[in-house]
């Protein structure tokens, strides 16, 4: 096995060292329109650090072959380093078993794969899932097709003023037709952090497994499978400092293996004959063909970073700037923030009065401030505040006051062009 | 890189602000909806058309500054003209924000080619033609239309016709 490409030097005792860390990330040396990058859409997708991207083309360079096939020494070195990679991300979640990571394309595959191999096997005529107004479309639309297909039904948790799910209202959706509960970990949204153990606790109470949308909540904060008991959980890589084209999902190896594949094709058999088709168990169960290995073992890179980095220092600097942006954005007259949860991650959606998103983000761009517009993927999140669209701006651990300054400057510029 | 601040020129911050022919007229002969669900722009559009001309034309509706005074300025520019005119627009402007305008053929764009910065600005492209589609839809009895998908020429087949 490779030494781990990082370490303690990220760590200094006390704080975290952001110039230090920012040195790590060549991408954000940019200047767009030749002003420094500031770059706040990480829940949109976050930037590799040099060590990630040296990974990427280490294997790339020396250890690329097809996994799981051949004899060889490259055949024997990429299946290592890819089942290495497996270990690396249960070790990061605190799965009880290796096999319970399955390799995704991402969320939106992991989140698929369930609807597919759960949802599909098990929800029935009459049946009920159970969403939230937060979740992203794509914790929604994959259970649409499935209670369309079975003549099942959804039902929807509310949430408050503040963009918090309102938790007596979860309780009383919770019956004898509930087949799954789907939740996102954190609203990509208004950043709100959802109570998922208490709602996981609620509906095991019934009997009832529980799938979480982790994509917003991996790359923030301390994951534990074994503490959080969920059924499934689903993350991907770009959000993580990693790269596109990966994800993960976790699974209790107990559903895994009474669920159906997802996807037919190589990898996933034990035998094959015209007449019957014995398949592999689990995790190769589910992840047919030819995997993206260089991606899987990316990730791993990106898992070791982030632990590297440390969870708690992450957290802390996090929540200092959130903090710190919410007070200076919200000290701005004629700009709200749309989601005021007790619990957040470090996400501000913002409206500006009079100016709609786009024209806040593209003249913010106009400034190098990168932040997202729109619906964010969240359509019932907008209609539950009577808007079409808000101005994102989502922070990581490479995020400084500064950034948080320029943003509030650029804010400025807006209202002043539009005044 | 994309030069917004020529395209948020003083002209379409004046009309983001004072939108003109703002309203639904009573006595339309045509109606369109136009919708960007992936922004959330909306607008009504009426019109009436007398002798086969554009004889009034007002529209209504919540979007960006770019999509807004693209309609006011759209409304003012096809006032009084023809159909035909109204619709040879039409192309025209669709080639100016989509930077496919043959700057030496002649053309009868006069002041919507402030408009021309967003062909440096493809997810803003949308934005400003939202309002010439719903007037294409409305002169040819179509009551809605979408900028997004097949209509959108940024979601053109690869190869397709501009």
């Amino acid at each position: 096995m490779n030494a781990p490409q990082t370490g303690l030097k990220h760590a200094p005792a006390g704080g975290l060292d952001v110039e230090r860390i920012r040195a790590d990330f060549p991408i954000l040396r940019l200047k767009v329109n030749g002003k420094p990058l500031v770059f706040l859409d990480n829940a949109a997708s976050s930037q590799m650090p040099q060590p990630v991207l040296d990974r990427w083309n280490r294997y790339q360079m020396t250890q690329h072959s097809n996994i799981h096939r051949a004899v060889h020494f490259l055949s024997e070195t990429a299946t290592a380093e890819y089942e290495g990679a497996r270990k690396k991300l249960a070790a990061f979640i605190n799965a009880k078993e290796e096999r319970e990571v399955i390799f995704t394309t991402g969320t939106t595959d992991a989140i698929n794969l369930v609807a597919h191999g759960y949802g599909r096997k098990f929800v029935g005529p009459g049946d009920e899932i159970v969403l939230t107004t937060l979740e992203h479309h794509s914790n929604i639309v994959p259970w649409q097709m499935v209670v369309e297909e079975k003549g099942a039904r959804i039902r929807v948790v509310p949430v408050n003023d503040r963009g918090e799910l309102i938790f007596e209202e979860y309780l009383k959706l919770l019956g004898p037709r509930t087949r799954l509960v789907g939740v996102g970990h954190v609203s990509n949204a208004l950043g709100t952090i959802n109570p998922i153990r208490e709602m996981i606790v609620a509906a095991h109470g019934k009997g009832i497994p529980v799938l979480v949308d982790g994509a917003q909540a991996a790359p923030h904060m301390k994951l534990d499978m074994q503490a959080l008991d969920c059924d499934f959980y689903a993350f991907s890589g770009h959000k993580m400092f990693g790269p596109t084209g990966i994800g993960v999902l976790y699974g209790k190896a107990g559903w895994l293996e009474k669920m159906q594949p997802y996807k037919g094709g190589g990898d996933m058999i034990l035998s094959v004959t015209f007449e019957k088709t014995i398949y592999n168990v689990i995790p190769g169960k589910f992840e047919a063909g030819t995997p993206p290995i260089a991606a899987a073992i990316t990730l791993g890179a990106a898992a070791d970073y982030i632990t590297g980095v440390g969870m708690e220092r992450i957290h802390a600097h996090e929540t200092d700037l959130l903090d710190y942006a919410t007070d200076r954005v919200n000290r701005l007259p004629g700009v709200r923030i749309i989601g005021t949860a007790e619990k957040k991650a470090a996400v501000i959606s913002f409206v500006v009065d009079g100016v709609h998103p786009h024209d806040v983000g593209t003249l913010l761009n106009e400034e190098g401030v990168a932040v997202r517009t729109g619906h964010h993927c969240a359509q019932p999140v907008m209609t539950r505040f009577g808007i079409p669209a808000t101005s994102r701006a989502s922070f990581a651990f490479y995020n400084t006051h500064a950034e948080v300054d320029a943003l509030v400057a650029g804010i400025r510029k807006v209202q002043k062009a539009f005044g | 890189m994309a030069d917004s601040k020529q395209l948020y020129q003083e002209v379409i911050l004046d009309h983001n602000r004072k939108p003109r022919n703002w309203g639904v007229l009573p006595d339309a002969t045509h109606k369109a909806e136009g919708h960007n669900p992936l922004c959330g722009d909306h607008l009504t559009l009426t019109l009436k058309l007398r002798d086969e001309a554009v004889d009034a034309i007002n529209f209504q509706g919540e979007s960006c500054a770019i999509c807004k005074a693209s309609a006011s300025m759209m409304t003012m520019a096809v006032k009084g003209r023809s159909r035909d005119g109204a619709e040879r627009l039409f192309q025209e402007f669709r080639d100016l924000a989509t930077g496919k305008l043959d700057a030496a053929s002649p053309h009868h764009l006069g002041r919507l080619t402030v408009f021309a910065g967003v062909s440096d600005l493809p997810t803003r492209v949308k934005c400003a033609i939202l309002p010439w589609h719903t007037l294409h839809a409305a002169l040819n009895s179509v009551a809605s239309t979408t900028t997004e998908a097949d209509e959108d020429p940024m979601h053109a087949p690869i190869g397709g016709s501009a």
